[in-house]
């Protein structure tokens, strides 16, 4: 698993690339309100603003991390939002991309990096 | 030192219970705790919420007599002060020669003297305008050494009976001096989240003594300004700065109620022109309840017009969220009178898309007060 730092999580499931936000972004960002996901088939470049998510409190981008295409968002978070704040590594995850060149990658933090960051 | 901000006596009692302090007003404030907005919010109108209000400026005006105060005051906004009875409060606002609102705020006679308690980011100039436009004859005297607590919530009432029962005889909006935490307290029926309650003056001496009473209690959570908002929008009131200001007259922000006959017959308060214009002619734009047909919030900002397609903006958002206890997203903002019938689907601009919203009726939740 990698890690952005917008606080985004990015894991190679198969030949795609799913994409989150991590615990720490979901606690700081407080009860989660309504999220809306890019079109299926849209195809997105590095730090597009892929999707909306909106908090009690704000609301905030989340970026493309990655070059693709979107094969699937996660319909569940979009009904239920709150699943979000519930499991961000897990059922709470945004959408999975075809990556053009999935070394791109490599740019992002391994956890322990990622932890420093926010400690 | 611009970047100095003061701190309430509750602020090591905040950061012991884990709140999240921002920059507000001038003051490091809880916006919220370790339960977050929602259930802060859900716990306030199921149960009773604390909150930390001490950025408030609390003023005391003081003549040869109340009447004396009163009618100083009365040049200055058009409330009856002077048949204001004694042991009662009323909301209010400060005009400007425009008609507009310099402040809005509480005001209570005290027998001897008026009590009021004004936005934080006005006291200065509140002080100063004043001071300036009384009889120098009249003390206005800010309080620095009093704390400000607000609990509210539908068991707001049983929490304070267990320390003084007679708090049961009080209804919406009367003010009294009541003995808490072993000390004198000017605690008042009223509060800023649609929900039965109190605002309870303490002196700083033993204000945390009683905020660690009152926050031990099983029914009792800390609410930070996060939930602090989403409950006065729900229950909709105006936000001094956001829904109302200078330049905003009291008839178009819908807040004609306050406005005693008197002073509507009469006039004699700044910008009497215009607001008395408008409350007989109608104004052109109206405060009003608006609810999105989606999920997505629409925020302060976001500019509203008739269709999807037209070009002429016909209002805006000045507060607006998702609202816990509605289950959806609410706000507030101003339209054009001709769109302020309660039901009108309109258009609210957000990242660039419209999405419809209706105009609504205030508020969206409550009151429950006692009356």
């Amino acid at each position: 698993m990698k890690f952005t730092e917008e606080h985004e999580w990015l894991r190679i499931e198969d030949d795609l690339v799913v994409v989150g936000i991590t615990e720490h972004a979901s606690t700081q960002l407080g009860d989660i309100v309504f999220v809306e996901l890019p079109d299926e088939g849209q195809t997105v470049s590095k730090d597009d603003e892929a999707a909306v998510i909106e908090s009690v409190k704000a609301a905030s981008d989340i970026l493309a991390p990655i070059d693709g295409e979107i094969i699937e968002v996660n319909q569940a978070i979009i009904d239920e939002p709150s699943k979000i704040n519930e499991d961000p590594l897990g059922v709470g995850w945004f959408f999975k991309i075809k990556p053009d060149d999935l070394s791109q990658m490599d740019d992002y933090m391994d956890e322990r990096s990622y932890n420093k960051l926010i400690a | 030192m611009t970047d100095e901000h003061l701190r309430t006596s509750f602020y090591d009692l905040h950061l012991r219970q884990g709140a999240k302090m921002v920059h507000f007003a001038g003051y490091e404030m809880p916006v919220q705790y370790p339960l977050g907005v929602m259930k802060e919010h859900l716990h306030t109108r199921q149960k009773a919420g604390l909150f930390d209000v001490s950025h408030m400026g609390q003023l005391v005006l003081r003549g040869k007599s109340y009447e004396q105060v009163a009618a100083e005051l009365e040049t200055l906004i058009p409330m009856d002060v002077i048949n204001l009875k004694e042991g009662r409060q009323r909301y209010g606002f400060l005009t400007n020669e425009n008609g507009g609102i310099r402040d809005d705020i509480m005001f209570a006679n005290r027998g001897d003297h008026i009590f009021l308690v004004v936005n934080a980011a006005c006291v200065e100039a509140d002080l100063a305008y004043l001071r300036k436009n009384i009889s120098p004859e009249i003390n206005v005297k800010h309080l620095k050494n009093r704390s400000l607590l607000a609990l509210q919530g539908p068991m707001a009432e049983r929490v304070l009976a267990e320390h003084y029962p007679a708090i049961c005889d009080m209804t919406f909006m009367d003010v009294e001096t009541i003995p808490l935490a072993g000390s004198e307290c000017w605690v008042s029926r009223s509060g800023y989240t649609g929900e039965d309650g109190f605002e309870i003056s303490v002196p700083e001496t033993v204000a945390v003594d009683l905020a660690n009473t009152l926050v031990m209690h099983d029914n009792v959570e800390l609410i930070g300004l996060g939930a602090r908002d989403s409950l006065r929008l729900e229950a909709g009131l105006c936000l001094y700065g956001h829904d109302i200001d200078v330049h905003t007259s009291p008839i178009e922000a819908g807040l004609s109620w306050a406005i005693q006959h008197r002073r509507k017959d009469h006039g004699g308060f700044p910008g009497a022109d215009r607001i008395l214009r408008d409350l007989a002619n109608g104004q052109s734009q109206k405060r009003v309840g608006l609810q999105p047909v989606g999920k997505a919030p629409m925020r302060e900002g976001s500019e509203l017009f008739q269709t999807e397609g037209s070009l002429e903006k016909i209002g805006m958002i000045t507060s607006g969220g998702f609202g816990p206890t509605v289950g959806a997203p609410v706000s507030m903002g101003y339209v054009s009178s001709e769109f302020a019938q309660p039901g009108t689907t309109i258009f609210g601009e957000v990242r660039g898309k419209r999405l419809p919203v209706k105009t609504a009726e205030l508020p969206f939740t409550g009151p429950n007060f006692k009356r």
